[in-house]
């Protein structure tokens, strides 16, 4: 049995040499931080290194749910990512329903040639554009209130509007890219069901009702699925590049925390056992959602 | 077909051309007001109001932001892990792509699940810090390159990719006498270039923005890539005046500094977007429709 193992590794050598690097790295560079995260039932000293360190059974996590900061924390996650999730996942649908009505060619292209741009954008582009778009003397937000004789809104820095304009910037950034899947999605759909309802003399808002949307919804109920990991995955750069001191109570999220503790104030240990409980709770969810995934598609098949 | 609109539908199609035009604008008055203020004297940035076209013509903002150091340094940097990144990026996922595509391998459903395990747990921020800082990456650019060499995403796609090539070809090359190094590099190397190309796209543009890891990973000054560096003018409000006299720097706006450091940073991008577009959409279709 052994042998022939080694022989079928043998009359294949040269192609497991070619993975041989890939797997080296994942080791390394995926099964390495893996097998740190222990760090996070540990007291981790950094002259002991990982091993070294004295153990600390469940401490971290007492700390972590006992505390006052953890819980601030955790809710602004799953508040800021609810609402990205609501919003942020039928905006994409909406565009692409709204592209798709339209018949002048260039107006169509320019359209989604600027609505994906901010998506190859880095978030510290973003953020400077974001920051004048919003000034409260020359962004155009602002003069745009100012016309309504609304007075200037420091938008950033004020606590009842900064979880509105992560939600709101997170749209405008990846919007138009996801946009992407809908439209192949409706592209796909056969012209004959609107021929023929046309004869009926159908609206187009019934069209899109009655026969669009109901054609698109296994693309629809597909993305859900898969996106339902982010109710715990933060976007770091986004919220770590608009963030500030003024906004930290309801603005300071799993991501940015683990970065404050663990690398500006060095609590390794208890920082790993933050990034612990969001990675097993995002596995979780994936789990969770690759499970319904396999159902869902089994019951369209038939 | 246009003359049969009734009322309703004239109006629902206004309304999308209303919110379209709506979102376009969004999109495009903060970068011309970026591009304004780049571009304006301080009297003008400093009043009170709409800053979407420049009225006076002030190139001082740009001659301060390119006399100044660090940025062509930094500029520099980017390039290099952009280039490096890319290139190793490439070579790894080629090397794991092609033998994961195919059924002779030896364990090759293991293989595959120890690779794409990986997608959905991780240790997290902290371990790898920590891993890098155990290896002695940091501050060398092998910091910036290695711990993202590959994406587990892009290697599926492209294995997904090379799943689908035709066998028939590889076997008529061997039954002509072809080996191994040439069935790789001259049949299965060219076939896949498409799907090659937007996998370094995506790497470029992914290198050109990364900051992160120049911010934890690199504490030498020389060695920092042009985002971290655009980010502490930006949003830390650093001084980019290199020994220039009082007058001087009240001659330009810090406003406008900022604005035209941003402007130059997203030039190379802003260049070759149009053209690459459709690559990028096209390698998004290629990854939704995995099999």
């Amino acid at each position: 049995m052994k042998h022939s193992i080694w022989k079928d590794y043998a009359s294949h050598k040269y192609m497991f040499l070619m993975l041989l690097p890939v797997l080296v790295y994942f080791a390394i560079f995926h099964y390495g931080p893996m097998y740190g995260v222990i760090i996070a039932f540990k007291d981790y000293k950094i002259l002991e290194g990982t091993l070294g360190s004295p153990w600390a059974g469940l401490d971290n996590f007492r700390e972590l749910f006992g505390g006052y900061a953890f819980g601030t924390v955790l809710r602004n996650t799953l508040i800021i990512n609810f609402y990205k999730l609501v919003f942020g996942f039928s905006a994409p649908i909406v565009l692409a329903l709204l592209i798709n009505e339209v018949s002048v060619g260039w107006f169509k292209k320019s359209v989604q040639t600027i609505s994906y741009l901010p998506h190859f954008l880095s978030w510290v582009v973003l953020a400077g554009l974001v920051i004048e778009f919003l000034s409260p003397s020359r962004g155009a937000v602002n003069m745009a209130l100012a016309w309504f004789g609304i007075d200037p809104i420091y938008f950033i820095t004020e606590p009842g509007w900064f979880r509105a304009i992560l939600v709101s910037t997170d749209i405008w950034q990846t919007v138009g890219f996801s946009a992407i899947i809908y439209l192949a999605a409706i592209a796909g759909i056969n012209p004959e069901m609107y021929e023929a309802a046309e004869v009926d003399g159908i609206s187009r808002v019934q069209k899109i009702w009655y026969i669009t949307l109901p054609s698109m919804a296994p693309v629809i109920v597909i993305m859900l699925i898969l996106n339902s990991g982010a109710i715990i995955n933060d976007d770091f750069e986004q919220v770590f590049n608009l963030l500030n001191a003024k906004v930290m109570e309801v603005g300071d999220v799993l991501s940015t925390y683990t970065y404050t503790e663990g690398l500006l104030k060095m609590n390794y240990s208890y920082a790993a056992a933050v990034g612990l409980f969001k990675n097993v709770v995002a596995l979780i969810l994936v789990l969770t959602a690759n499970y319904l995934a396999s159902k869902f598609s089994d019951e369209t098949i038939f | 077909m246009a003359t049969k609109m009734n009322f309703g539908d004239r109006l629902f199609l206004i309304g999308v051309y209303a919110a379209l035009l709506v979102l376009v604008l969004s999109m495009m008055l903060p970068l011309l007001q970026v591009v304004t203020i780049s571009l304006s004297p301080p009297k003008v940035v400093n009043s009170y109001g709409f800053h979407l076209f420049p009225t006076v013509l002030d190139f001082s903002g740009y001659a301060k932001v390119l006399r100044y150091d660090a940025i062509w340094t930094a500029y520099g940097n980017t390039v290099l892990r952009t280039l490096l990144g890319t290139a190793i990026t490439l070579l790894l996922t080629f090397l794991g792509a092609y033998p994961l595509s195919k059924k002779r391998l030896p364990h090759r459903k293991f293989w595959t699940g120890f690779v794409v395990l990986t997608m959905f747990f991780s240790g997290g921020m902290i371990p790898t810090y920590l891993l890098v800082k155990g290896l002695g990456l940091m501050n060398t650019i092998w910091a910036l390159v290695l711990p993202s060499a590959i994406s587990v995403f892009l290697l599926l796609i492209v294995r997904n990719f090379m799943i689908a090539l035709p066998e028939s070809l590889e076997e008529s090359a061997k039954i002509d006498g072809a080996n191994d190094v040439f069935i790789l590099f001259r049949i299965v190397l060219p076939l896949s270039l498409p799907i090659i190309a937007t996998v370094g796209l995506y790497t470029a543009v992914w290198h050109w923005n990364a900051w992160f890891d120049s911010m934890i990973y690199i504490q030498e000054e020389s060695k920092q890539v042009l985002q971290l560096i655009l980010r502490r003018i930006l949003l830390e409000g650093q001084d980019v005046s290199v020994e220039t006299s009082a007058s001087m720097q009240a001659a330009v706006s810090t406003e406008t500094v900022k604005m035209a450091a941003l402007v130059v940073s997203v030039l190379p991008i802003m260049c070759v977007y149009p053209f690459l577009q459709k690559y990028f959409v096209k390698g998004t279709l290629i990854g939704s429709v995995k099999g």
